[in-house]
């Protein structure tokens, strides 16, 4: 009682956020009952049905919802491999600039992407790539004399476009992690190298990358329990019904069949196996990126 | 000295114009936007616009704000980014303050904490959420904007972490004197978290503007969407129903420079924001989440 004494604003301070984490996070983990169930919004959890594990034997047995766990592991794979080698690379290339200037300026426009939202660039990215006289394919026209590609109405094109634009969007702000992490490298190991006459490559690959290493390894670990995150704002802004069979992606599937089609049991049983599966991982990930590198969440 | 040798000074001359054309390549299609929102609707349906504008008018600005809905929307994301904001904000300072305590100060702290951060890697998903959002009754209120994401976890734990570099000194001293924790709280650690707190708010702010699932979630009308929310329907879904079936506003959604002027005004309070937000960030992110 004693100990209450002296905490009790401590847990004053964290009711308010307690109730709100409670209400719109804990209690919609016990409506994951209703992946057992028919569910019947006029019944509701109470009345609907019970089925077991049917919902999930659907799953499994349904080509399109296969399909669609391929899509968000295929899609998910490319961009964790690209968002972490494309920001690392332009980190190096970035580190290499002596002036100040000239460095502020690219990191600057280089990070503004990240802020604006999917639709924004969508709307963009819908104009700019279009076939009817876009600006990408009158470039490439322009430059290589090739047939206008439909970057957002073939399902192979439209992987490459996501994963692209994704980079395109991230690797900017992605590479802050890293220029930190190279702003904290000791100068004196340059010195040394330069006094053995090192030139600046053996010095890139002997002093620059193994200074990198240990926070890439935490960021690419990470990223692993987020591999069935596909990204759900970028997809359902770009995508259209020509491309649902290879653009189509676990939360954007829930979107549709659940709250679109009313397939609500369905939905929650591809949401709970997509939840599922996400936290084994993160917890795996989180293991290893504080076994490797020493990192904890907080 | 290898500054000196040619090889690196080839190299550095290759990097320069590489990065140079890397960072022209994240703003020019914002850039062809905004010239085609500034041209002339025949030109713009030519093709005939690039990175400058031809024929330059404001007749496509004239008319976005014309539109009664389209500034009804705007309307709403300020009132949604600034309650939204603060909010976020208040709740974000309360309790990071006693998470950031250590465990022989404050015993409950890891069950708190745990429950905070078990919110991050599971959840029950879409559908279970949309339920309890229709049976709390906040289907077609503003407040649906506002309330269920209201606590953020992850700018809590960034601020947390601001709150342990705090040298403690301050604080005891504060305690001795006779101050609560509340007060302490407010009047010691807020002033000397101004730079962690501006990254929080512009976070936020960015946040909420740029929010639209919860709009075409949970608002049944489109006439009380927030402009994102709007700009997914009429630039993205192409969605006429959002506007009345006016024959003129008909023709204004379907121009190529007034959708390029709505998209303009959609990001132009990030892009007024963001050189404050760059100044910040980058120490606040660095500080709250690589160090840990």
């Amino acid at each position: 009682m004693k100990g209450f004494k002296r905490t009790w604003p401590f847990h004053l301070m964290l009711l308010p956020s307690l109730v709100l984490l409670v209400i719109f996070n804990y209690i919609p983990m016990g409506g994951i009952v209703m992946a057992f169930q028919d569910y019947k919004p006029w019944l509701g959890i109470g009345g609907s049905e019970w089925v077991g594990l049917d919902n999930f034997r659907y799953l499994f047995e349904r080509q399109d919802s296969l399909q669609v766990i391929w899509n968000t592991l295929l899609i998910a794979a490319l961009k964790l491999v690209f968002n972490l080698a494309a920001p690392f690379t332009f980190a190096l290339f970035l580190n290499e600039v002596r002036r100040e200037g000239f460095k502020r300026y690219v990191q600057t426009m280089v990070y503004l992407p990240h802020f604006l939202s999917w639709v924004i660039l969508g709307g963009i990215l819908l104009d700019v790539l279009s076939t009817d006289g876009g600006f990408v394919n009158r470039a490439l026209t322009a430059m290589f004399g090739i047939e206008p590609i439909f970057f957002l109405g073939d399902g192979n094109w439209f992987r490459f476009t996501v994963v692209v634009s994704d980079i395109w969007k991230e690797f900017g702000f992605g590479a802050i992690v890293f220029l930190a992490a190279l702003a904290n490298v000791d100068p004196s190991l340059y010195e040394a190298a330069e006094v053995d006459g090192a030139s600046r490559l053996r010095q890139t690959l002997h002093i620059t990358i193994p200074s990198m290493l240990p926070i890439a390894i935490v960021v690419g670990t990470l990223s692993l329990g987020n591999i069935l995150n596909a990204g759900f704002d970028q997809i359902f802004n770009l995508y259209n019904p020509l491309v649902y069979d290879k653009g189509d992606i676990i939360d954007t599937f829930v979107y549709r069949t659940a709250i679109l089609s009313g397939e609500m049991g369905f939905g929650t049983a591809i949401g709970l196996f997509k939840s599922l599966v996400s936290l084994v991982l993160i917890l795996i990930s989180y293991r290893l990126a504080y076994k490797w590198a020493g990192y904890r969440v907080f | 000295m290898y500054h000196k040798t040619v090889p690196y000074r080839i190299f550095t001359a290759f990097n320069t114009v590489g990065l140079l054309m890397l960072s022209l390549l994240c703003v020019i299609p914002l850039v062809h936007v905004l010239a085609v929102s500034f041209s002339a609707k025949s030109a713009a349906d030519a093709n005939l616009v690039v990175l400058w504008p031809v024929d330059f008018t404001l007749e496509a600005y004239k008319k976005t704000i014309d539109n009664p809905v389209f500034l009804h929307s705007i309307w709403v994301s300020v009132l949604r980014t600034v309650t939204g904001t603060a909010l976020t904000l208040l709740l974000a300072v309360t309790a990071a303050y006693p998470l950031s305590k250590e465990t022989s100060v404050f015993r409950g702290r890891n069950v708190y904490a745990w429950i905070f951060v078990f919110t991050m890697i599971f959840n029950g998903g879409l559908v279970p959420f949309y339920i309890v959002i229709q049976k709390l009754g906040l289907v077609n209120t503003f407040w649906v904007l506002i309330i269920p994401g209201a606590v953020n976890v992850w700018l809590t734990i960034l601020l947390l972490n601001f709150f342990r570099g705090i040298p403690k000194e301050l604080e005891e001293a504060a305690l001795i004197d006779g101050a609560g924790h509340f007060r302490t709280l407010f009047h010691i650690y807020l002033p000397v978290s101004l730079p962690a707190l501006a990254t929080l708010t512009l976070f936020s702010m960015v946040f909420h503007w740029n929010s639209w699932f919860d709009g075409l979630l949970y608002l049944s009308n489109s006439r009380d969407y927030p402009l994102a929310t709007f700009l997914q329907t009429v630039i993205i879904q192409r969605d006429m129903s959002s506007m009345s079936f006016d024959p003129k506003e008909m023709e204004l959604i379907s121009q190529k420079t007034v959708k390029a002027a709505q998209i303009f005004i959609g990001a132009l309070p990030v892009l007024i924001v963001y050189p404050f937000l760059q100044k910040f960030f980058v120490k606040g992110l660095v500080l709250g989440s690589v160090k840990g």
